[in-house]
């Protein structure tokens, strides 16, 4: 057993795990937040998406040892409070979701990319979440999502970048 | 949705029906269920953990037909963490895996729960190892040894019918598991007459469903109330708990099946699978919480399959393109076992074969064959991808053959609208439809003139456009009862509690769909108020009264009728109740937002004091029953006909085979629209569902009966970047069958899309001589084709070439058209 201690949605759980145990379950047994979905184990659906000191990493192929002392943002991590995020509001306004299995997954992954890419074109929206797996929406409604919020959040950008000054 | 920023005509909804004002139905509201989704809170089975709760693994069969010898579980038991192994031996009492279809010759096997004596496909479970947590059970379930005999393996449908194949089933002595034969018309006549006999072989391969969220199932026994509760991502919560209280020998009254948030289902779901009866025996049997996740390798292996059809199909025509007849012989590989609806799939094909089109005369056999795979059954359109691909394929290498343009043929041979209710050689009949109009708002949409026109002037430079037609017909809001095996009625409870909130109950179970929503649109609608006030419960068999279920495309045209049908009965009561305390007649009582009006008097009472006083029922007439709330079971008429055009342009690389898609276009008609922006995700799933089928999607089995499409790295899923922008329009035409004019529109993308890409690439490559290729279109198989025509050509020009040297005596002018790429 090793010790871990993982930042998750900015809260510190420290745990004594398994060597083999995945980020994922981790996540969802240890610390008990089942936002985070597994739908292959092999890293080809990305359903299990979940930002690893802000970057878009598949948890079912992480080990939670590699995670120690590292900082997970989950889905449950997004929204402040009663407020959506930007990337949370496009899903909802642009129908970005059916079954919402994936949904968790590929808004973590967009919001990589948006952290990278503020203002992608649809080909890299599209690009971007090709290791995302969706059976429902013919992804046309995700990638209006991915649209919408990049918009919202360039908006907002400026607005507090002048609220700081 | 931005629909390409064209303005749309006015939906035909928004009048007024049975005297209430549209206000919600036909909005694009934002869904009810998404803030819990998008959040991550919501609840899907393999998130539901309970006290005590143990974790199950299967030990699944790696052979595809063998007899078991022994089974040895000391080493799993030995695992720390597990609890316990079992075999067949101790699953003996457990009831056979249900098949609900019955057909004069049907053979059913029989079905164990664990492989009984023999295993007879890759994945079949052998034992079930049960653990403190996963990683246990499944260490356990790696360690479970079984002696096995291979058998010998039949995969391959024409060699099962064969004379010295092997059986899967020793005692039928036959692979054949039924014969299917739909004929009328004068067919004999129709191909006599013929002046062209069009014949193609196509085969539509097997694919796999792949609903994001897997099966999984939670089982919790409390043996002090009797009850037993079953968390399962399901579509059919009530007919599963029929089904498993009596394979597990219950009482239904003990058995409560929860269908909790589901992710996804494409008819995968829609069944009993043999993991729903063990994981609750389980908790049974050790009387704690028991809980099975599908991995995706057993998602692959062990959850339905769909298609998998070898089809020979002939077309008589007359020389302008009139169809004379159709004939069509089915295989139909249904795998090794039945599950619920295994053998009636084929037979829908059957039903559908007539398409959008008026044919004379039609001549249909199908046979069932056991295999050694892993069982067929509902997958997205269930049959109808079938029919429309063989329909809608034979159409476009009739038009090519006859040098007819390939709407223009369409167009010859769709009933006219005026012709509906429109009866077709198979006996249906279609409820209303405007094929033309869809077609040409097609046409129109995607500039199909000026495709084909690139698509010559390509031709001369060596690029292969292609133009993809289909047209579809559907059927849907299944079903009348009548023509179903388990009831095709719905149920829907909508209470007005005391404080104004309404809740409805409906016996759908939406699993991605949306109808929380849609259903508090047309509820809010009726009732005067707001859909925020409108809770729709579902998926719970102790909340909801019997249902259905969700499948077929029947959610709204039946459980959305049935909860109108509710709404009307409240409204009746809300009138009485409201003439008694108005002092008017029930008749003048006028339902208005969050008002009801005595038309003479102009009293009026609000929405939640008329309620209130139901309840509290202090003042109420003689014969009123106090409370608000009306059930009602609504049995369909007839099945809806949805329909639709699609377009597809595309670019085939002449060589490397690879297929650019550049343009798709939809025009859809489901009826009356209650979201539009619900129905445009579904028609966009669909189409990429369907486009899945043409250019990506195969499970392979090898001739040893492995799996070698086990991972999603080798079942290819469409990804964003492959598919286009869809652009979408509709027709609406209102189907008669139910008051609310809607028809359904689950399937119509992925039954009218796969025809209409495969056209598109073989209209691409005619030019070259290529009249066919099986799906799935992968570049490999196109450059195939390219080269196989080619070298095809090449032969024929030196055969040519040395029949002007030496003049032969054939015969010109062959009236039958043969297979040729």
């Amino acid at each position: 057993m090793k010790n871990v201690t993982i930042a998750v949605n900015g809260v510190e759980h420290r745990a004594s795990v398994e060597p083999r145990l995945l980020l994922v379950h981790f996540l969802r047994e240890v610390v008990g937040l089942t936002g985070t979905h597994i739908g292959c184990e092999t890293s080809l659906c990305g359903a299990c998406t979940v930002l690893l000191d802000g970057r878009a990493v598949k948890s079912c192929t992480v080990l939670a040892v590699q995670a120690d002392g590292r900082k997970v943002t989950t889905v449950e991590g997004l929204a402040q409070g009663d407020k959506l995020h930007a990337i949370q509001e496009g899903f909802w306004e642009e129908h970005g979701l059916q079954c919402g299995f994936c949904t968790p997954g590929v808004i973590l992954c967009s919001h990589d990319l948006l952290s990278r890419n503020p203002s992608p074109s649809d080909t890299e929206i599209r690009e971007s979440i090709n290791g995302n797996l969706c059976r429902c929406t013919g992804y046309q409604h995700i990638v209006n999502a991915i649209r919408s919020a990049s918009r919202k959040m360039n908006k907002r950008v400026p607005a507090r970048a002048a609220a700081a000054r | 949705m931005a629909r390409n920023g064209k303005p749309k005509a006015a939906p035909k909804n928004n009048g007024k029906r049975n005297g209430q004002a549209a206000h919600w139905v036909g909005k694009k509201l934002k869904r009810k269920e998404d803030p819990r989704l998008i959040q991550g809170i919501s609840h899907y089975t393999d998130d539901i953990k309970l006290p005590r709760m143990l974790y199950c693994a299967f030990a699944r069969s790696p052979h595809a037909h063998a007899e078991i010898r022994d089974i040895h579980t000391d080493k799993a038991r030995a695992v720390s963490g597990v609890v316990g192994v079992f075999t067949s031996q101790d699953t003996s009492g457990i009831g056979m895996v249900p098949c609900a279809i019955q057909m004069p010759d049907l053979k059913v096997p029989k079905h164990p729960v664990l492989a009984t004596g023999r295993v007879r496909f890759v994945g079949e479970p052998v034992a079930v190892v049960v653990a403190e947590d996963i990683y246990a059970a499944r260490d356990g379930a790696e360690l479970v040894e079984v002696d096995y005999d291979p058998l010998p393996v039949v995969t391959d449908m024409e060699k099962a019918l064969s004379e010295d194949t092997p059986f899967v089933h020793d005692e039928f002595r036959t692979n054949r598991a039924f014969t299917h034969a739909l004929k009328n018309g004068d067919i004999a006549s129709a191909f006599k007459k013929a002046d062209h006999v069009i014949k193609q072989r196509m085969l539509n391969q097997r694919l796999a469903p792949v609903a994001m969220e897997g099966r999984a199932v939670v089982g919790e026994y409390l043996p002090g109330e009797n009850r037993l509760t079953i968390w399962s991502a399901t579509q059919i919560p009530h007919l599963l708990r029929t089904q498993l209280s009596v394979m597990l020998g219950l009482p239904e009254t003990a058995v409560r099946v929860i269908a909790p948030e589901v992710g996804g289902g494409f008819g995968s779901k829609l069944n009993v699978y043999r993991e729903e009866a063990i994981v609750p025996w389980l908790a049974m049997k050790l009387n704690r919480p028991v809980k099975w996740a599908e991995t995706r390798r057993e998602n692959l292996a062990c959850t339905i399959h769909g298609r998998d059809t070898i089809n020979d199909v002939e077309l008589a025509l007359k020389k302008d393109g009139t169809i004379l007849g159709l004939r069509v012989r089915i295989l139909a590989d249904l795998g090794a076992y039945h599950q619920l609806l295994t053998p009636l799939i084929p037979q829908l094909t059957a039903l559908m074969l007539a398409g959008s089109y008026k044919i004379p005369a039609i001549d249909i056999e199908i046979q069932g064959v056991f295999t050694n795979k892993m069982s067929t059954d509902a997958y997205r359109g269930a049959g109808r991808p079938e029919a429309t691909y063989i329909v809608e394929r034979i159409m476009d290498v009739a038009a090519h053959e006859l040098g007819m343009d390939s709407a223009q043929f369409r167009f010859k041979n769709f009933p006219l609208s005026k012709q509906f209710p429109y009866t077709t050689i198979t006996g249906l009949t279609y409820d209303s439809a405007k094929y033309q109009e869809s077609l040409k708002k097609a046409l129109q949409l995607s500039a199909y003139d000026s495709l084909r026109r690139r698509q010559k002037s390509g031709w001369k430079q060596g690029k292969y456009y292609g133009v993809g037609v289909s047209t579809y017909v559907e059927i849907c809001a299944i079903g009348p009862s009548a023509a179903t095996p388990a009831g095709g009625w719905e149920s829907g409870t909508v209470r007005i509690e005391p404080t104004g909130k309404v809740t409805l109950l409906t016996g759908a179970s939406p699993h991605g769909q949306g109808e929380e929503t849609t259903f508090a649109q047309l509820i809010a609608d009726q009732l005067g108020i707001d859909p925020d006030d409108v809770n729709v419960v579902h998926g719970d068999t102790m909340a909801v009264p019997y249902g259905i279920g969700t499948f077929g495309s029947r959610a709204t045209a039946v459980g959305g009728t049935a909860a109108y049908m509710a709404t009307q009965k409240l409204k009746a009561k809300m009138a009485t109740l409201a003439a008694h305390l108005l002092g008017a007649k029930p008749a003048d009582i006028t339902i208005g937002r969050g008002r009801l009006t005595a038309k003479g008097n102009k009293k009026s009472i609000s929405f939640g004091e008329l309620v209130m006083a139901a309840y509290t029922a202090r003042n109420i007439p003689p014969g009123f029953e106090p409370g608000m709330e009306a059930t009602h079971f609504f049995e369909p008429s007839n099945f809806t006909f949805p329909f639709g055009a699609h377009i597809a342009s595309v670019e085939v690389d002449g060589e490397t085979g690879e297929v650019k898609i550049d343009k798709y276009v939809a025009v859809d008609d489901c009826g009356n629209v209650l979201n539009p922006l619900l129905v445009d995700g579904q028609i966009h799933g669909g189409i990429a569902q369907g486009l899945g089928q043409a250019m990506w999607e195969e499970l392979i089995y090898n001739e040893d009966g492995q799996l070698v499409t086990g991972s999603l790295m080798d079942y290819a899923l469409p990804k964003a970047h492959l598919l286009p922008d869809f652009t979408l329009e509709r027709t609406v035409t209102p189907s008669p069958v139910n008051p609310m004019g809607v028809k359904g529109v689950g399937e119509a993308g992925t039954i009218a899309s796969t025809p209409c890409m495969v056209n598109a690439v073989c209209d691409a490559l005619s030019p070259l001589g290529v009249r066919h290729i099986d799906m799935p279109l992968k570049p490999e198989r196109v450059w195939r084709a390219i080269t196989h025509a080619q070298a095809s050509r090449d032969e024929h020009e030196l055969a040519m070439a040395g029949a002007v040297a030496k003049p032969s005596s054939s015969k010109s002018g062959r009236k039958t058209a043969g297979r040729r790429a």
